[in-house]
């Protein structure tokens, strides 16, 4: 079975159209040319670019408004661009090359350029260079117009796809998109979440081997898996999934606007975490009640050199601004372990979970952490932010890092640069011993946020990505259970409130317990919680509270699971 | 020839918007417009080119303008500047 990245979750079933032009890059051509025929070639390809763009960003903006029109705004100025199209004339001029060739080369040239800088945001913009060279080189090859997609039921597959490629495409008709390159976070990506196609990508060149024009597939754009041409019995299997998922989407569509809360009226908070700033204003319209997982390592990766405070200042604002009053958890620096940062040149390590990492590196590193702070000082200013300390065992760290926080708070008031007095301070709660601890941290924070995916790595000593030994990870298991009961009490008795950051969140098989344990805040994929809503609108906090009691007291993984499917079925 | 300094106050640096209003300003010419980061010399015609700049806030540009109405276009884009390109 062919499997890729899943990056937009749904259930599709459609007869694949191939996007044919999306080849990997045109065949650069370097014969002699005639030079004043590749000029005009290039110069009607251009126009034609020209009437396609404008034609693109006036439907977009009336279908999806002006903000995904920007981009298509973007690509049309390159084209007005003397370096860009110049460039393209005089390669052909003086250098003799065909006008694909000259394109291409023009385009390579910039590609390398934006995806060597530092900025993320610039880094992006690697990918509408390819966007607008694809669309000049298909029209100087002039096999086809713009790409004319059916009006029936189809799922795009492609090489890769753009963002231009993406709004194209008739929301009336694609059921999904499958491509050979591309991942979770790309462009393209978190247009077809914010427009709600499923969408599975990275699936390899054995994708264009195994279909065709016409095949029927199954898209799980939730697992990932793609089935081509499937026997009956799968496929009748696929058509009951996706029939009940679309009721479930109706059932759930219904309940956006009410407040996850029990039939006798205890209401707790439903979070979506967030990996990418890009996914805000998707993440805002889509109704949950704020972000309960921000993490800050997106400006981190992939680069050479550490993002500066205006950097970080910008891309925290553009989340405080996209939620307004809704709350965003910020989650510091969480590096280290399996999460490599080449600006920060750290050494191997034989142990890295348990080694130099997250809030161990921000303590070690001062000044580094002191940049991060006042950036998201600053952008408190603009929205609802709380600030979140990760891996913390030691009460002396958590004081070390709310007196370097105060120290920041100090250097902004000075200047007299504006900011949230009132900000929050939270931990991660994922050392065991930070857990057993609990009520000793809880006298001086404003909030805990437990994550269970280090939490049971940690407290069962497993690593999750071994083969050998995945079996004996279970957030289900006795011990993280108690753990994570401890934590929520310990918060109550200080007067403050307990959220959960990990998978165990949007698992709707865990809802009713983590309720009755009197979880305040729940904190997944946003794909997933309304299923958690609607478990938490179905049971009362009696029910929930005597269901916890009741698993807490067994003593293996195999009862608890046992004891919740029966009583969630 | 005029030549003289800006600092890019404009948030985020300078990206794709405060980009586009300043080509706008360089077409608006007949003068020659060059902006210099350090070693980095680009034209102000080119978006591409003051996006590859890589200029964030905080930045120092040397900026020259050449041509007969240097004069004015230097005093317009100076104020683009000053403004952090809020028009």
């Amino acid at each position: 079975m062919l499997k890729g990245i899943p990056v937009s979750s749904g259930i599709s079933i459609a007869p694949v159209v191939i996007l044919a032009h999306a080849a990997p890059s045109a065949p650069a051509q370097t014969a002699p040319a005639d030079t004043s025929k590749e000029l005009e070639l290039l110069a009607r390809s251009v126009e034609q670019a020209r009437e396609q763009l404008e034609k693109l960003r006036e439907q977009t903006e009336e279908q999806l408004g002006a903000e995904k029109a920007a981009i298509l705004s973007a690509h049309m100025a390159f084209l007005e661009d003397p370096a860009f199209v110049g460039e393209m004339s005089s390669l052909i001029e003086n250098k003799q090359l065909a006008a694909t060739a000259a394109v291409q080369q023009v385009s390579d040239q910039f590609v390398g350029l934006f995806e060597s800088m530092d900025d993320a945001y610039m880094k992006e913009r690697a990918d509408d260079i390819r966007d607008v060279s694809r669309r000049l080189i298909r029209n100087l090859s002039g096999t086809d117009e713009e790409a004319v997609f059916p009006e029936e039921p189809f799922i795009l597959a492609a090489w890769d796809v753009t963002p231009s490629e993406t709004l194209q495409l008739p929301l009336a008709s694609v059921r999904g998109i499958v491509t050979v390159k591309g991942g979770a976070t790309s462009h393209a990506a978190i247009l077809a979440r914010s427009l709600g196609i499923p969408a599975v990508m990275g699936a390899g060149e054995q994708l264009m081997e195994k279909v065709s024009a016409g095949s029927l597939l199954i898209l799980d754009g939730a697992t990932g898996d793609l089935i081509v041409s499937p026997d009956t019995e799968t496929l009748a299997r696929y058509e009951e999934k996706a029939a009940k998922e679309a009721a479930e989407r109706a059932a759930y569509a219904a309940l956006k606007d009410l407040p996850a809360e029990t039939t006798d009226g205890h209401r707790v908070h439903l979070m979506a975490n967030m990996a990418v700033p890009e996914e805000a204003d998707a993440l805002a319209a889509s109704g949950v009640e704020g972000i309960g997982l921000f993490r800050s390592e997106f400006l981190f990766m992939d680069r050479s050199t550490l993002p500066d405070e205006e950097e970080q200042f910008a891309a925290y604002k553009q989340v405080a601004v996209a939620f307004g009053d809704k709350p965003v958890i910020i989650r510091t620096l969480d590096v280290g372990g399996d999460k490599h940062l080449p600006a920060l040149e750290l050494p191997q390590e034989d142990n890295p979970f348990l080694g130099f990492r997250a809030m161990r590196i921000s303590l070690a590193r001062p000044e580094l952490f002191l940049v991060q702070l006042r950036a998201l000082l600053r952008a408190s200013a603009f929205g609802r932010l709380l600030i979140m300390f990760p891996m913390i065992s030691h009460l002396g760290q958590l004081r070390e890092a709310k007196r370097l926080l105060e120290q920041a708070k100090a250097e902004l008031r000075e200047k007299g640069v504006a900011f949230d007095e009132q900000i929050s301070v939270g931990m991660m709660m994922e050392i065991p011993g930070a857990c057993l601890q609990a009520d000793a941290f809880a006298k001086e924070v404003d909030f805990f946020s437990i994550g269970t995916n280090d939490l049971v790595q940690y407290t069962l000593a497993v690593d999750r990505m071994n083969a050998n030994v995945a079996d004996l990870y279970s957030y289900y298991h006795p011990a993280v259970l108690r753990l994570i009961s401890n934590v929520i009490a310990a918060s109550h008795r200080a007067g403050i409130w307990t959220g959960l950051c990990g998978e165990m969140a949007g698992d709707p098989l865990a809802t009713e317990l983590l309720l009755g344990m009197g979880l305040d805040e729940f904190s997944g994929a946003a794909s997933v919680m309304p299923k958690v809503k609607e478990r938490i609108r179905n049971t009362s906090m009696e029910k929930a509270q005597q269901l916890a009691e009741q698993v807490l007291a067994l003593a293996t993984v195999e009862e608890v699971v046992a004891l919740l499917q029966d009583k969630t079925e | 020839m005029i030549q003289f300094e800006v600092t890019v106050t404009v948030e985020g640096g300078l990206h794709a918007r405060p980009a586009a209003l300043l080509v706008n300003r360089s077409a608006q010419t007949q003068s020659k417009i060059t902006l210099n980061k350090g070693e980095k010399q680009v034209d102000g015609r080119s978006i591409l080119g003051i996006m590859t700049l890589g200029a964030t806030q905080g930045d120092k540009l040397l900026v020259s303008v050449d041509g007969a109405d240097e004069e004015t276009v230097a005093a317009s884009i100076q104020q683009l500047f000053e403004q952090s390109f809020q028009s």
